[in-house]
């Protein structure tokens, strides 16, 4: 994506407004977060208030007169790095002291009021770093060349004889240098450049972005002094419980308050809507604990008989209906595969799966006639500053968004802002200006999900004598994510997102594999169960169902898995690329120790290409993952130790589904806590080797784009080990993860 | 009101008896490093040490602690992050998200103190807090780190990014 057609990108650097915001902020005495100076909790307001008073070079550059570089930072970290990512490619066009940058976030509030001048916030989709390099990249150029004009200002030299290394900027003609922070509050007044015009650094010539740098963002993490939106706590605060209809579609019909009323911390029961009741308390504890004791009298609603079974007969009907639309359809499929030498048919199936974020959704808000603010975890501090303003009824301009960073997002918090609602509608029932933290149970975590959602998929392949691949039909059924959370995105019925990474179109998602006659189809099959964008969204399921049955065929030729897939390759050199370079990192086709068993996949998305081979063995049922070893190319690898982190956690989270699953029986989710969600721990976790082969000709994703690749490598392998494909998640049928 | 002995500083806390340690932790003293995941000791987000023994603060009641136990939480588990623990995951770059990790320190630091150089399946046996992030690669290497086997440290961190 080109952002130089985006008008924030200007604004961003050049805004007349920048030094008046700077005093503003300044005169107000916390600096950027004036609602922190609520929390008496120094770090917080340190942190959110780095830049207090520097000179402010554009909106994402601000420079003390120690030197020290503070970065603004607009997108959200949840873990992934993105803020340490952004701060490596300003700081690279800075040309700044790595060791002196810190950074800072922005509120959607303060972009709003500087006419959105950081852009867009939300954190979604593996953008973080892809859509936003290009502007501040430039916003760090832009900052250098006006520093370095500051200084030969100074010394009335021309700008061209003066030379910066690491903020020292050194006039070496006459012998005499300066720092960065001695001229900032010059450079500052200076009108910038247009950005336009910044011819930007080589990336092969990166001297701090593509570099193995350091987190900014550890230290208080080892020490528990970190505070997450769970940890808020403001002076007067109440705390929220909360219980929604359990059935989803369900509704509370009523409660008793006067059960909980002699209970500790004073519980209050309340509505928060149709289908959520929540008790306020002193602690949340007590709040809690009354929630419990609270009678609620549901109606379940018309999805209360709704079981898995009758769930994937409904998906079943789609694998062989008329209602599917074809997206991909060259050559002639039917006729390729009828006519084939060889013929061969699978069905796979992909249960819900919920995110299981480790810190709980939460929010707190207070209220009062001329204030909204809410301190949350969020994705999308913009889409919860919306929540809240739509919510409370005031303008956004009345609105501020305390953006925390989050104890896990996987896309759990980012367009569904379920709880900046809930939040906001309690807080509208209690006093003015008393805060509400809202908290959600685990349980109520994990049976309140918006679920990766379920699918099928039947596959028909045609091979020739020659074991070629010469017909390849893939009708996906399932539910669809648009067709709950944005009906407008789907066109003329047809949502080609749930065959995300089997189109035909290059550059994002595109099926790797070329064979002369090849369909695409998917036909729609909702349930009642809510679905949203769970890390790597539809290449997850499309992952699976591909790579498993091209397994299926490799092995119905005769070839190899490697060789199978690389001839159907040929026209996509990058598809073909990576998988070599994981199957050479691999050694795929040397010899392994006995009982190990090796498997392949190789699948695209967030305009990224990944593959994996995994190393597995299985003994009387278990399944031992070893070794995994998995290649991306992400175009440019910004921030090396963090892509190999990102693969990792794909590694983990994708291994999930190996365990267990999010099911239903009488219309509600049946695992809600980890007792039996469960999850991925250290004894399942192989080692895990990441081959980074950036091509430095697009810009692709990191977070999400390799754990689609992750289920069926080991599936893969699984099938090599057993002679037996598997063909539904979580493993069953005596297999087990160990 | 029970008394309770965390990081070396008596509190006197108004809560129920059958009150999670964790909550009076949370709410009542105020130190939030401890961090709620379950309720149902299955994630170990809430892991302290009561008397060096490693508990999982959900499921224990307040009613269940003496005066006389010594509980220690993240924020007291050394001055400055200096635990040989902490610095090793400093080091390593362990956290993502980072909000397990009290949990996971609190573990790798009591599975240390009672196996000074554990192999990998006792590190397998005894961490078993959950990572959403998946960060258990880089744990495992630091748990080494931080017990001076630098050998099995690097063996886990061989080939970890490899950029061609």
């Amino acid at each position: 994506m080109n952002d130089m057609t985006n008008p924030d990108l200007q604004n961003s650097v050049q805004n007349p407004a920048r030094r008046d915001f700077v005093v503003k902020a300044a005169a107000a005495g916390g600096g950027l977060a004036l609602g922190f100076n609520f929390l008496a909790m120094p770090s917080v307001v340190l942190a959110q208030g780095a830049s207090a008073g520097a000179p402010e070079l554009n909106a994402w550059v601000a420079i003390k007169t120690d030197d020290t570089v503070v970065i603004r930072i607009a997108r959200s970290e949840m873990g992934q790095g993105t803020l340490t990512g952004l701060a490596q490619l300003v700081a690279e066009e800075l040309d700044c002291d790595w060791n002196k940058v810190t950074t800072e976030h922005i509120f959607p509030g303060q972009s709003l009021a500087r006419k959105r001048i950081w852009g867009d916030m939300s954190t979604g989709g593996s953008r973080g770093i892809r859509t936003s390099q290009d502007y501040v990249r430039r916003a760090g150029a832009a900052a250098r060349m006006m520093l370095l004009q500051a200084a030969a200002d100074d010394w009335k030299v021309p700008v061209g004889e003066v030379t910066v290394d690491r903020g020292t900027i050194t006039h070496s003609i006459s012998g005499r240098s300066t720092s960065y922070g001695k001229v900032a509050e010059a450079a500052a007044k200076l009108t910038p450049p247009d950005v336009k015009s910044i011819k930007l650094r080589d990336p092969r010539q990166w001297k701090i972005a593509g570099r193995p740098v350091k987190r900014l963002d550890t230290a208080d993490k080892l020490d528990g002094s970190k505070i997450y939106a769970v940890d808020v706590k403001l002076p007067g605060m109440l705390c929220a419980a909360i219980k929604d209809c359990p059935v989803f579609g369900g509704k509370a019909v009523s409660f008793d308050q006067a059960k909980i009323a002699n209970m500790p911390g004073k519980p209050v029961a309340y509505r928060v809507n149709e289908s959520t009741v929540a008790v306020v308390a002193d602690t949340w504890w007590r709040a809690k604990k009354a929630l419990d004791a609270l009678p609620i009298v549901w109606d379940e609603g018309p999805n209360a008989k709704a079981s898995q079974a009758t769930i994937l007969a409904h998906l079943t009907t789609g694998l062989t209906s008329n209602d599917a639309f074809a997206d991909i359809n060259d050559g002639d499929v039917n006729a390729a595969i009828s006519g084939a030498a060889k013929k061969l048919e699978a069905v796979y199936t992909a249960p819900f799966v919920a995110h299981a974020c480790m810190e709980p959704m939460n929010a707190t808000v207070r209220l009062t006639a001329v204030k909204a603010e809410c301190w949350v975890a969020t994705q999308n501090a913009e889409a919860s500053m919306a929540t809240l303003s739509q919510t409370s009824g005031l303008p956004l301009s009345a609105c501020e968004v305390y953006k925390l960073d989050l104890g896990g997002g996987f896309g759990r918090r980012g367009g569904n802002q379920d709880f900046v609602r809930q939040a906001t509608l309690i807080a509208k029932q209690l006093p003015p200006g008393t805060p509400v933290k809202m908290l959600w149970s685990r349980e109520e975590d994990l049976g309140h999900d918006f679920y990766r959602p379920i699918a099928q998929a039947k596959l028909s392949a045609g091979l020739d004598a020659q074991g070629n691949l010469v017909g390849l039909n893939i009708r996906v059924s399932g539910q669809s994510i648009n067709a709950f959370a944005n009906p407008a995105a789907i066109k003329d019925g047809k949502d080609v997102r749930q065959l995300q990474g089997m189109w035909k179109e290059p550059g994002d998602a595109q099926i790797g594999y070329t064979p002369p006659n090849l369909r695409t189809e998917y036909a729609m099959r909702n349930t009642h169960v809510p679905v949203g964008a769970w890390r790597g969204v539809n290449t997850n399921q499309n992952g699976y169902f591909l790579e498993c049955f091209m397994e299926e065929a490799a092995r119905a030729s005769g070839k190899d898995s490697l060789a199978f897939r690389q001839a159907v390759l040929q026209k996509n050199p990058k598809h073909l690329a990576v998988l070599n370079a994981a199957a050479q990192k691999a050694g795929w086709g040397s010899p392994l120790p006995a009982g190990r068993h090796r498997g392949i996949a190789q699948f695209m998305g967030y305009g990224s290409y990944s593959a994996a081979v995994a190393e597995v063995s299985v003994t009387g049922g278990n399944v031992k993952v070893h070794r995994m070893v998995l290649a991306t190319n992400c175009g440019h690898a910004v921030s090396i130790e963090q892509i190999a982190a990102q693969v990792q956690g794909g590694v983990a989270m994708g291994m999930s589904a190996l365990l267990s699953q999010s099911s239903v029986a009488n219309g509600r989710i049946v695992e809600t806590n980890f007792h039996t969600l469960v999850l991925p721990k250290m004894v399942h976790m192989p080692k895990v080797e990441t081959v980074i082969a950036p091509t430095f000709d697009f810009w692709g994703g990191v977070g999400e784009p390799t754990i689609c690749v992750v289920i069926p490598s080991i599936l893969n392998a699984i099938h090599a080990a057993t002679g037996k494909p598997v063909r539904s998640l979580p493993l069953t049928g005596g297999l087990r993860l160990v | 009101m029970a008394k309770l002995n965390i990081n070396g500083k008596e509190h006197d806390v108004q809560a129920e008896a059958d009150t999670p340690l964790l909550w009076v932790i949370r709410e009542q003293v105020g130190l939030t490093g401890t961090k709620f995941g379950c309720g149902i000791a299955q994630c170990g987000a809430c892991s302290v040490h009561i008397n060096g023994n490693l508990v999982r603060s959900c499921s224990m009641p307040l009613s269940a602690v003496k005066a006389s136990d010594k509980i220690v939480t993240i924020e007291g588990l050394s001055p400055n992050a200096t635990h040989a623990v902490q610095k090793a995951w400093q080091e390593i770059d362990v956290p993502q998200c980072g909000y397990c990790q009290s949990g996971q320190i609190m573990a790798a630091t009591s599975l240390l103190a009672k196996t000074p150089k554990p192999t990998n399946a006792q590190i397998d046996a005894a961490m078993t807090n959950i990572c959403r992030c998946g960060t258990y690669q880089r744990i495992r290497a630091a748990i080494h780190k931080a017990a001076g086997n630098t050998a099995a440290a690097a063996e886990v961190m061989a080939n970890e990014h490899t950029v061609v």
